[in-house]
């Protein structure tokens, strides 16, 4: 399969009928919550459009968003990957390893200069020239740099690219930042989660292959078609938590009930999502489902924004001096001020006495 | 950090310690104050009795007065104890309490409180309405009171639209709302709201005074 051959005809060398494809872009306009109709122009789209070339670089990760990726059921990432755009460059699945893999993301760039689409995965730390990342004695800030110049778009994939995640966690000894912190003059749409929903990221690439833009943003450059609702609003527990019926410890008769995780912390409603709806695992279960509160994960800074387990209705903060502080003021100026008084009124009483 | 860190973290932080701080002023600058000496001999020996007296017969106007007062304290009833329903049935507002002073209790479904606060909302509508209005209630007012109501509703709405998901993100809401009722906890002790805690000393006082004299409290 010659890289210059159109998806369809790419399709057609490898004995994919008609029909086989027809699905794959129906699920794909369905995931995508498109109106029956875009599912043909897809197909048309597509078949005619040339297999783009991806760049996939990974930084400060731990591959859970590649493990994710590689689960995607709807699309799947190898109907993607060997039927509707050519992965040249990702350490995790290639075989190629130093100087090779080096040479083939170059040489991606180069045939592709402009055109390609730059998937990052991982923040991208800046404390002292971004010695915290290198890759063939390269920093991961200055691969990026010159990856994005090429670029037709750029894709963070994870709440690490998107956000900074756990590495820009306090207190962030690397400076890791979001990939959006770096491109300035590039598009970049932020698929958040940790990992985020491997349908998500799929979907994401597919409608970039088949309109040659990126899907509608929200304000955090995620797109709206899977960010625009939070999980709690979509959980199949939503009903217990109008209820007022919560569980209050994991193994608790609520637990059982599978009644609302609101009091154990789950961040559900203020965590913006396609967790309940696209699921996992081929739409098996989601961590709710599982029995766990959300952890935010899809948001930035999830990491610093309190106890996992304490509930959203809390506060944050420490200060148990700073109460104390102000409770020996406020008594102390009280005290005061009834002394002050008192003495006042011996005072007067003296006077009238006199 | 975005508007909800800050309403859940710093901001809170020190509502609460403000709050804690005036209130210890305004109680302990209150309750220490020299008492003026009874030098009579008392008819009844039961002061407390008369103090308790004097909270409860206190808290219903006199029969006299009912029908010239029955609006003010049908509508004061009614969003005085719908906000003690909201703030003390809500889950949310349970585990905040809970989390501060480490008491919780069971709370009320959703639907409940989300009635409660659409009626106290009306309620306090209609009192501010009345004072808007009323020629010597208007006379009488000052800062302190539309404030004092501002503070006080400014919750229960913020509540309702976050509840609602009405005019912004969740999130957005939620920080709104805590911020509002941090609003309310730094005005408490100074303005007018800290009635709700001095009203019991101040009848009492007096109950107790006309328990002492065997009048009528």
């Amino acid at each position: 399969m010659s890289k210059d051959d159109s998806i369809g005809e790419s399709l057609r060398k490898q004995g994919i009928s008609r029909r086989a494809f027809m699905k794959f872009c129906a699920a794909t306009a369905s995931l995508l919550a498109l109106p029956p109709g875009m599912a043909a122009v897809m197909a048309e789209t597509l078949s005619r459009a040339r297999r783009p070339s991806v760049i996939y670089l990974s930084y400060q990760e731990c591959t859970g968003c590649g493990e994710s990726l590689t689960r995607s059921f709807s699309p799947t990432l190898e109907n993607l990957m060997f039927n509707v755009m050519s992965l040249d460059y990702y350490e995790t699945l290639q075989a190629a390893a130093g100087t090779a893999a080096e040479e083939a993301r170059k040489t991606a760039m180069k045939e592709n200069w402009g055109k390609y689409l730059l998937v990052v995965d991982g923040a991208v730390p800046v404390e002292h020239d971004g010695a915290y990342c290198t890759i063939a004695g390269e920093s991961a800030v200055d691969i990026l740099t010159e990856a994005v110049k090429g670029a037709a778009a750029v894709v963070s994939v994870g709440t690490c690219a998107a956000f900074g995640g756990i590495p820009h966690a306090s207190p962030d000894p690397t400076g890791a930042v979001a990939v959006s912190r770096i491109v300035k003059d590039k598009p970049v749409v932020n698929v958040s989660g940790c990992p985020p929903v491997p349908e998500v990221i799929t979907g994401v690439l597919a409608h970039y292959l088949t309109f040659g833009s990126l899907p509608e943003l929200d304000h955090l450059g995620r797109p709206k078609v899977f960010f625009g609702e939070t999980i709690h609003d979509r959980c199949y527990r939503r009903p217990f938590y109008d209820e007022g019926k919560f569980a209050k410890t994991f193994d608790d008769e609520g637990a059982r009930n599978g009644w609302c995780l609101f009091e154990l912390g789950c961040k559900g409603p203020v965590t913006y999502n396609a967790c309940p709806t696209v699921k996992w695992n081929q739409g098996t279960s989601y961590p709710i489902q599982s029995g766990h509160g959300c952890l935010g994960c899809s948001e930035p800074d999830f990491w610093d924004k309190g106890g996992f387990y304490q509930a959203l209705s809390t506060g944050t903060w420490s200060g148990g001096a700073v109460l104390g502080a102000a409770a020996v003021a406020g008594a102390a100026i009280g005290v005061g001020a009834a002394i002050v008084s008192r003495r006042r009124h011996a005072h007067s009483d003296k006077e009238k006495h006199s | 950090m975005n508007l909800l860190d800050f309403a859940r973290g710093a901001a809170m932080k020190w509502s609460i310690a403000i709050f804690l701080f005036g209130m210890l002023w305004r109680l302990f600058g209150i309750l220490l104050l020299r008492r003026t000496h009874d030098y009579s001999e008392p008819r009844v020996h039961a002061a407390g009795l008369g103090a308790l007296q004097g909270i409860i017969r206190r808290s219903w106007p006199r029969r006299e007065f009912q029908a010239r007062t029955a609006y003010g304290v049908t509508v004061s009833y009614v969003f005085h104890i719908g906000l003690a329903i909201i703030v003390f049935g809500f889950v949310p507002h349970i585990l905040f309490i809970r989390n501060l002073i480490g008491v919780g209790w069971s709370g009320l479904p959703g639907g409940i409180i989300y009635f409660c606060a659409v009626i106290t909302l009306v309620a306090l509508v209609m009192a501010i309405v009345r004072r808007l209005t009323h020629p010597v209630l208007k006379l009488l007012s000052n800062f302190d009171d539309y404030f004092s109501w501002f503070v006080t509703a400014a919750p229960v709405v913020t509540g309702l639209l976050a509840a609602a998901h009405y005019g912004a993100r969740y999130e957005t809401l939620l920080a709104v709302h805590i911020l509002s009722f941090e609003l309310l906890l730094v005005w408490f002790p100074f303005g007018k709201l800290m009635h709700s805690v001095l009203l019991f000393f101040a009848r009492g006082q007096t109950g107790a005074v006309y328990g002492r004299r065997g009048a009528s409290t």
